[in-house]
């Protein structure tokens, strides 16, 4: 039965700019019902729409999206399953480490690449303990060398696959760019040290290889568990004074580095606010707070920016 | 005290009753990364023989946890009522499972031996049980408790509508509870996991979902999901707090780590009781104010499951809800990750679990059938649990637009995905929310929904979301 185009049309109260995207596909504006639709083989659809599709300009949630009898359209079953499709692959598909590197280097940083204890990523998957602690094979790479300059002052970074390979491998780089300009920019008394990277690792893995490097602090940059609106979310979290055993309140976090979340060089201001405050107190952690958000409402607003991940 | 099994002249030993039960327990990734799951398939097989002789009465005197280390211990061992226990107190953990499995048992038979079994009680025979017992068994329980509607009559399932937004803003969130009512979801609660934590966002938006309620005069009740103590101060500021939601655990530690103990819920569910808001009154006579979350591997993940496995905890966090009269307790059961539940098939064990110990327990239980994008789980999963809850009389589930919340970053269950339980289940939501929707025109007398164009409701709530971008109250 054709239920479509058979209703009287009902007044919108909304106003304003209505087109948004969904699924790379616009989202009609809507001040009258949509016309029937017409599938490609040019039958008429079964879909009833729901009238209401104008409020999705308030919320990024699928709302108003229709139905056939009780279940989902086709069209939404399967924009669903590319959604979750991409947030699968970015934490099963391995990050190219060696691009990632040649990237770096071609910008000016040195690397160095180190492993976890988590052997695959089923196994970093089922056991974040492992993630956690370093392979005790890299530990001769991280060995600072021989008159190396003094440990005061050096900034360790480490960049990890976390759980979206995707979000390093997009972000890690254009941030490192825009730290690196900032703390040349202000003078900053941090000296970026070699860009560490870890694979198959979670947060308290830098500790460690912040304690071998002798760093002042250490900075992990890593992907953090994909949401099917955000599957390239990057993570920071920044230790003072980085040494094994710490937990998550001694670290700050800055979360939701993506293109709809946290710009890079606001997330720079960040790190470079909480470092400098770290250092002011001798201590991160929980008695560190961000006050870079008291005129920025809109930063402070963004999803984990107070209440970062569980994934570490 | 130790337990053995011999089978073919290999004898299998379990230290003590902690250590039986963990061996016993369906493999789950949790288990295994505490290092307490079986090492091999026979062991967990002679663990669940091993404990299918144990008697029942074998409980009332080994602790999995010691009683002076842990106040949940205390809660269970001193609430334990005996004469409640007398009807099965003659029986094996295997006994058990077949009088439960009987003809004989019944809602009321089942709904009067609860206060007599304890949370390990019925961690251990859900060992024994297979997914069907699960279902069978639960399906039995009644658990009915009201607030402004009747939630848990047989035949129905309610939803909770969950309209949460990544910065809290109100015209967000009310757009997903107006596509929610529209799609008749909201009749457990309309609840918000605000992103924010604190007290005047909470009362905030505590303020925006009474007046709205009241408006609209819905026969539902609201909740914001904050911590128990912010909610304890949003009441002291004169917030409408309808019920006290709070994350419980199953030992005293893990519930430290979520910054609560008993006497601070004592405490919150007394406030709550003082402001006499609730309407109705369930079975049980007295008003139910409490909202409960809870899941496996909570213990495991702060480190406070003390030795005992995932499931067993899980059920003694039922024993910390029932000693407060919840209106609804929910089983968030595959939020916490593939670290504690793997995939797919650990994710339906663990909800037919927590669900059936729940209501054998004596609680209102629901669900959030749900999965994280690390998890090997996908919508076919979910679809699995929903109807197998469904058919196991589950109270409720969530409703999320279109299965993806967009601020806690998981899949849960859509108000699409009730609707299909109401086709094929014919699951008919709370009585009293079910008559407000046909009033408002949003679905017809057999609970389907009718064409969104023909109810004006939505145009009328619509006209509001353009005036809530600053609340009252907010400069």
């Amino acid at each position: 039965m054709v239920t479509t185009g058979q209703r009287t049309p009902a007044p919108v109260a909304t106003s304003g700019p209505g087109l948004m995207m969904r699924g790379g596909l616009p989202v009609p504006r809507v001040g009258k019902l949509p016309a029937p639709k017409l599938s490609p083989a040019g039958e008429l659809s079964t879909v009833e729409p729901d009238p209401w599709e104008d409020l999705r300009r308030y919320t990024p949630a699928r709302i108003a999206l229709g139905r056939a009898g009780a279940s989902l359209p086709t069209a939404e079953v399967l924009d669903f399953q590319m959604a979750h499709a991409q947030a699968r692959d970015a934490v099963h598909l391995a990050l190219d480490f060696a691009a990632l590197a040649g990237a770096l280097r071609q910008a000016g940083f040195a690397t160095a690449a180190v492993e976890s204890l988590a052997a695959t990523r089923q196994e970093y998957v089922r056991r974040p303990d492992l993630g956690r602690r370093l392979h005790p094979d890299c530990r001769a790479t991280l060995a600072p060398a021989l008159g190396d300059a003094t440990s005061a002052q050096r900034l360790t970074l480490v960049v990890a696959d976390g759980l979206s390979s995707r979000a390093a491998a997009t972000h890690a780089l254009p941030l490192l760019c825009a730290l690196r300009s900032r703390l040349i920019a202000h003078a900053a008394r941090w000296s970026i040290d070699t860009i560490i990277l870890a694979s198959q690792a979670r947060v308290a893995l830098a500790d460690e290889v912040g304690a071998l490097r002798k760093a002042e602090a250490v900075v992990i940059l890593l992907g953090e568990r994909p949401g099917l609106s955000s599957p390239d979310s990057l993570g920071l979290y920044m230790t003072y004074r980085p040494r094994p055993g710490l937990t998550d309140a001694d670290r700050n976090c800055i979360s939701n580095v993506r293109a709809a979340g946290l710009g890079y060089a606001e997330a720079a201001l960040k790190l470079h606010f909480l470092l400098d405050a770290a250092r002011a107190a001798g201590v991160s952690g929980t008695s560190v707070k961000d006050h870079t958000d008291q005129s920025a409402d809109s930063l402070s607003a963004l999803p984990g920016s107070d209440a970062c991940d569980a994934d570490r | 005290m130790p337990f053995a099994h011999t089978v073919d002249r290999c004898t299998y030993r379990f230290a003590d009753l902690k250590v039986l039960l963990a061996k016993a327990s369906p493999l789950r990734s949790g288990d295994a990364m505490a290092g307490l799951a079986a090492q091999t398939e026979q062991e967990r097989v002679a663990a669940r023989m091993a404990l299918a002789a144990v008697p029942l009465r074998h409980f009332l005197s080994e602790a999995v946890i010691p009683y002076e280390q842990d106040e949940v211990t205390r809660l269970i061992v001193d609430t334990h009522d005996l004469a409640a226990f007398a009807p099965v107190q003659h029986l094996t953990v295997g006994g058990f499972r077949e009088w439960l499995l009987a003809y004989a048992q019944d809602a009321e038979s089942l709904r009067s031996i609860a206060p007599g079994i304890t949370p390990e009680m019925a961690a251990a025979v859900c060992k024994l049980m297979r997914n069907q017992d699960l279902v069978l068994v639960a399906q039995k329980c009644s658990v009915v408790t009201q607030y402004r509607n009747t939630l848990g009559l047989p035949g129905r399932m309610a939803t909770r509508l969950q309209p949460n937004h990544p910065t809290d803003d109100l015209r967000g969130i009310f757009a997903s509870v107006l596509d929610g009512l529209m799609y008749g979801s909201g009749d457990a609660v309309i609840g918000i996991n605000p992103a924010g934590d604190n007290v005047p966002g909470t009362v905030r938006l505590l303020h925006a979902l009474d007046e709205f309620r009241e408006r609209h005069d819905i026969p539902v009740q609201t909740c914001v999901l904050t911590h128990v103590t912010n909610t304890i101060e949003a009441m002291r500021q004169g917030a409408p707090v309808d019920l006290v939601f709070q994350s419980i655990a199953g030992t005293e530690k893990a519930n430290r780590s979520f910054g609560v103990d008993l006497a601070l819920l004592a405490q919150a569910q007394a406030e709550a009781l003082a402001l006499a808001r609730a309407p109705l009154r369930g079975q049980s006579g007295c008003d139910h104010v409490m909202y409960f979350e809870t899941g496996q591997g909570s213990a495991l993940s702060a480190d406070a499951h003390q030795g005992v496995d995932q499931q067993t905890c899980e059920a003694r966090a039922y024993a910390v809800a029932r000693r407060f009269q919840p209106l609804l307790v929910n089983t968030v059961v595959g939020f916490i990750g593939p670290e504690y539940l793997f995939d797919g098939k650990q994710i339906l064990r663990a909800g037919l679990e927590d669900h059936f110990c729940g209501k054998l327990l004596g609680l209102p239980m629901g669900c959030d059938v749900c999965y994280t994008n690390h998890a090997e789980a996908d919508q076919d999963d979910m679809d699995t649990l929903l109807t197998m809850l469904a058919v196991a009389g589950v109270n409720f589930v969530m409703g999320v637009p279109g299965a993806d919340d967009v601020m806690l970053n998981y899949q849960s269950t859509s108000f699409h995905d009730a609707l299909y339980v109401r086709e094929v289940l014919h699951r008919r939501r709370a009585p009293e929310f079910e008559q407000w929707l046909q009033r408002m025109g949003i679905t017809d007398s057999t609970g389907r929904l009718v064409p969104g164009s023909r109810s004006g409701l939505w145009s009328r709530l619509g006209s509001e979301l353009p005036h809530l971008s600053r609340p009252r109250g907010l400069a």
